[in-house]
């Protein structure tokens, strides 16, 4: 039985028929009518403070529930502001719906009041996006959207909806999605299984290496099954994070650019790699063309144009991860420890994750790992640069959904916006942004939608004066010239900061009071930011210097002689040398 | 090395932008797009000729299929299939040319479709080498203007390509 309804309100019921129960949005004036909608509708909405926010907290409530995130902006510049959100999304691969307001359909093409080609120019950056242009389409597009966002590799789907369209009277149907061109492949197929699981029994040193593909399957419970079923060491991508608890004996840690010494060794001595959801990102390869020189690759991906994208692949396998794991947990029959084993193991306890410790000055890892102390459970969103790269070396991830960070776009001030998101997520989990005083500062005027909407989100800026991975790379590779890494005293005073959106504004300026500070804030039911004053000089360490492979993997804090010897080269050299190498 | 590959595509606004954007954003070579109806009112055929090794095909084939509006994408093998182009050429005529660049059509079996006192236009359809050898046989009398339709392949015998 069909009922008349306005587009706006048959948007209103397409959202939730797809179990939408939140959105994150700010109005406009192409959107009056929606908003009217929404606000007779018992869906809830989360007014931000800037539309970016809305991106990222959507991304954030999507990554934290693995559901679909909506958000919402008006025509031209609510549009605009969006897009390094929805792009963050597609790169990282995180089921989204944007809705974006448009002019009216006859003004379109006429250079209206707030008028931007939105489809045009988010094109590259979604999974697919709709113009909408008669209120009949509205709940067959809000199906597909959904549908196409979740399947498949997930990714962000935009609808532009004109005004007239969410004026105009419609009878509201609920028609099947019917998309010929698209055909999302899940089931691996049997015989590329076979010769994964043959290549893994003959094989002396895997090493599996596990990407976001992992958590958006929900197979890391698979993934644990088939590592311990055959003792073949893991590591993760910084997407792939937590997909592998760390405490486990197996566990690598993550690899690549900054990852464990011990991950990037076993890459290169391995014979067979077995990546599950990953796609051989330039910071996790290193210099490719020597990217595990002696392994065999077998590529398990759901989206079939990642496979043979960056490097040559023996064994691929097109399919869902969790698909996949399971076919292989059939063919596979137990592997007793091995040599390998030992050899991984060694290297763990040769070169484990260090730093430096320090009793009068607070050392950023000191911070995380009493975060991980004192919150072991709680959801970790990071920004962009040295804080990202500490959160996911220092902290012990155990769960894939309670590690969010923006691993292809590396966005600064995607941290706090999606820490908000996971919280509305999932309540009942303390949700943490670990920030750095340049990233928390590009989206910190959502205090006032953690404020106004009570939710009580920790923030532990790991204030160094700096923008740290950049001025670390200066150090490096540009003989200290700081070209406009130093922020010093300009930043504002992050206490009285909070305390003006009324939030709990918290300090540490040594390495004393830093338990105590997160002790109070995660007892504070409310909002906190916390601003611990570190070690502005901290490095992130180890390093794979752009170019080099992943066997070059420097220790920069703790070197030994011929260590030292190669970083000094890398100082000297610098800006010569390496600035003519690839990747950089 | 070229590569020739048809798309069929739903006939839908903003979907050649979409292929086109893909092959830009994703630096692939295009050497020649064309795109008209198909005997089905719902989806349009592209024929686009592409630039580069395996590699950089199959990952041409792979990223298109990932469009939504992208039905299929056949690579077609030249030594199976037959290409045609069509081309019109306006080139300078006068009395003393005319008849020269006649027989010149004619051995072509090309068409004059329009002649007036100091130029001709002449249609011509074949392969891309039969179009090039033509327009630089006819380059010594001044060509005023080129308009090419672009390539447009199909597989020879009974096999069909469709949705």
């Amino acid at each position: 039985m069909s009922q008349k309804m306005t587009g706006a309100q048959a948007v209103l019921e397409s959202l939730k028929r797809e179990g939408v129960d939140v959105v994150f949005g700010l109005p406009g004036g192409v959107l009056l009518p929606l908003y009217d909608a929404i606000y007779q509708s018992d869906i809830r909405h989360i007014l931000v403070r800037h539309e970016q926010g809305a991106a990222h907290m959507a991304d954030g409530y999507a990554r934290a529930t693995g559901k679909v995130g909506v958000c919402i902006a008006t025509s031209g510049p609510g549009a605009t502001n969006l897009v390094t959100g929805i792009a963050n999304a597609y790169m990282d691969s995180v089921p989204m719906v944007a809705i974006t307001g448009q002019v009216n359909t006859w003004l379109i093409g006429k250079d209206a009041f707030q008028e931007a080609d939105i489809t045009g120019i988010t094109l590259p950056i979604t999974k697919h996006n709709y113009l909408l242009r008669s209120a009949k389409d509205i709940t067959r597009v809000f199906r597909e959207a959904f549908y196409i966002a979740r399947t498949g590799r997930p990714g962000p789907v935009l609808i532009d909806l004109p005004r007239d369209v969410t004026v105009d009277e419609v009878e509201f149907t609920w028609p099947e999605v019917d998309l010929p061109g698209y055909h999302p492949s899940v089931k691996a197929h049997e015989m590329q299984i076979k010769k994964a699981a043959k290549a893994l029994m003959e094989a002396e040193r895997p090493v599996i290496y596990v990407g976001g593909g992992v958590k958006y399957a929900a197979a890391h419970g698979e993934l644990i099954e088939l590592a311990t079923k055959i003792n073949a060491p893991v590591t993760t991508t910084l997407m792939g994070v937590g997909c592998f608890p760390e405490d486990h004996p197996l566990s690598l840690g993550m690899l690549g650019m900054h990852g464990t010494k011990y991950a990037n060794y076993a890459i290169q001595e391995s014979d067979l790699i077995l990546a599950i959801g990953a796609r051989f990102d330039d910071r996790v390869t290193g210099k490719i063309s020597s990217f595990a020189p002696r392994a065999k690759i077998i590529h398990i991906d759901v989206d079939p144009a990642e496979v043979g994208k960056n490097v040559r692949v023996d064994i691929p396998v097109v399919g869902d991860a969790k698909n996949a794991l399971q076919g292989l947990l059939k063919e596979v029959s137990p592997k007793g420890r091995s040599i390998w084993n030992e050899k991984t193991e060694g290297w763990k306890k040769e070169y484990p994750l260090r730093y430096i410790p320090d009793e009068n000055v607070i050392k950023p890892q000191y911070v995380i790992e009493k975060l991980c102390e004192i919150a072991p459970d709680a959801i970790i969103t990071t920004e962009v640069g040295q804080n990202q790269m500490w959160a996911a070396q220092f902290f012990v991830h155990k769960d894939p959904q309670k590690f969010i960070s923006s691993g292809g776009l590396g966005t600064m001030g995607y941290g706090f916006p999606a820490a908000i998101g996971a919280k509305i997520g999932r309540p009942e989990c303390d949700v943490i942004d670990v920030a750095g005083d340049g990233s928390f500062l590009m989206n910190s005027q959502e205090l006032a939608t953690a404020v106004v909407n009570e939710i009580p989100v920790k923030v532990a800026v790991l204030n160094n004066g700096c923008l740290g991975m950049v001025r670390q790379w200066q150090e490096l590779f540009f003989e200290k010239r700081y070209s406009a890494t130093i922020l010093g005293r300009t930043s504002p005073d992050f206490v009285k900061l909070a305390e003006a959106y009324g939030a709990v504004g918290l300090r540490a300026s040594k390495p004393s009071e830093v338990e105590s500070v997160i002790r109070t804030a995660m007892a504070t039911d409310r909002p906190v930011v916390m601003d611990f004053i570190v070690n502005p000089a901290e490095k992130v360490s180890p390093m794979v210097p752009a170019g080099a492979t992943l066997g070059e993997i420097l220790d920069l804090e703790w070197c030994d002689d011929a260590q030292s010897c190669h970083l000094e080269k890398i100082y000297a050299k610098g800006r010569k040398d390496i600035l003519g190498r690839e990747g950089f | 090395m070229k590569h020739t590959i048809a798309v069929i595509v739903e006939n839908k606004s903003g979907v050649l932008t979409r292929i086109a954007g893909l092959f830009s954003r994703r630096s692939f070579n295009i050497d020649s797009l064309s795109v008209g109806a198909t005997e089905n009112p719902d989806y349009s055929r592209m024929t686009i000729t592409v630039q580069g090794d395996r590699d950089v095909l199959e990952q041409v084939i792979k990223q298109l299929s990932k469009l939504i509006n992208v039905i299929r994408v056949s690579e077609l093998d030249p030594s199976e299939s037959i290409e045609r182009e069509l081309a019109i050429i306006k080139v300078n005529a006068d009395k003393e040319s005319r008849s020269e660049i006649m027989q010149i059509v004619n051995i072509f079996r090309a068409k004059i479709i329009d002649v007036s006192h100091r130029s001709m236009i002449i249609e011509v359809t074949g392969d891309e080498e039969k179009i090039d050898a033509i327009v630089q046989l006819l380059r010594q009398f001044g060509i005023k203007e080129i308009a090419r339709t672009g390539k447009v392949s199909m597989v020879r015998g009974a096999r069909v390509i469709k949705a």
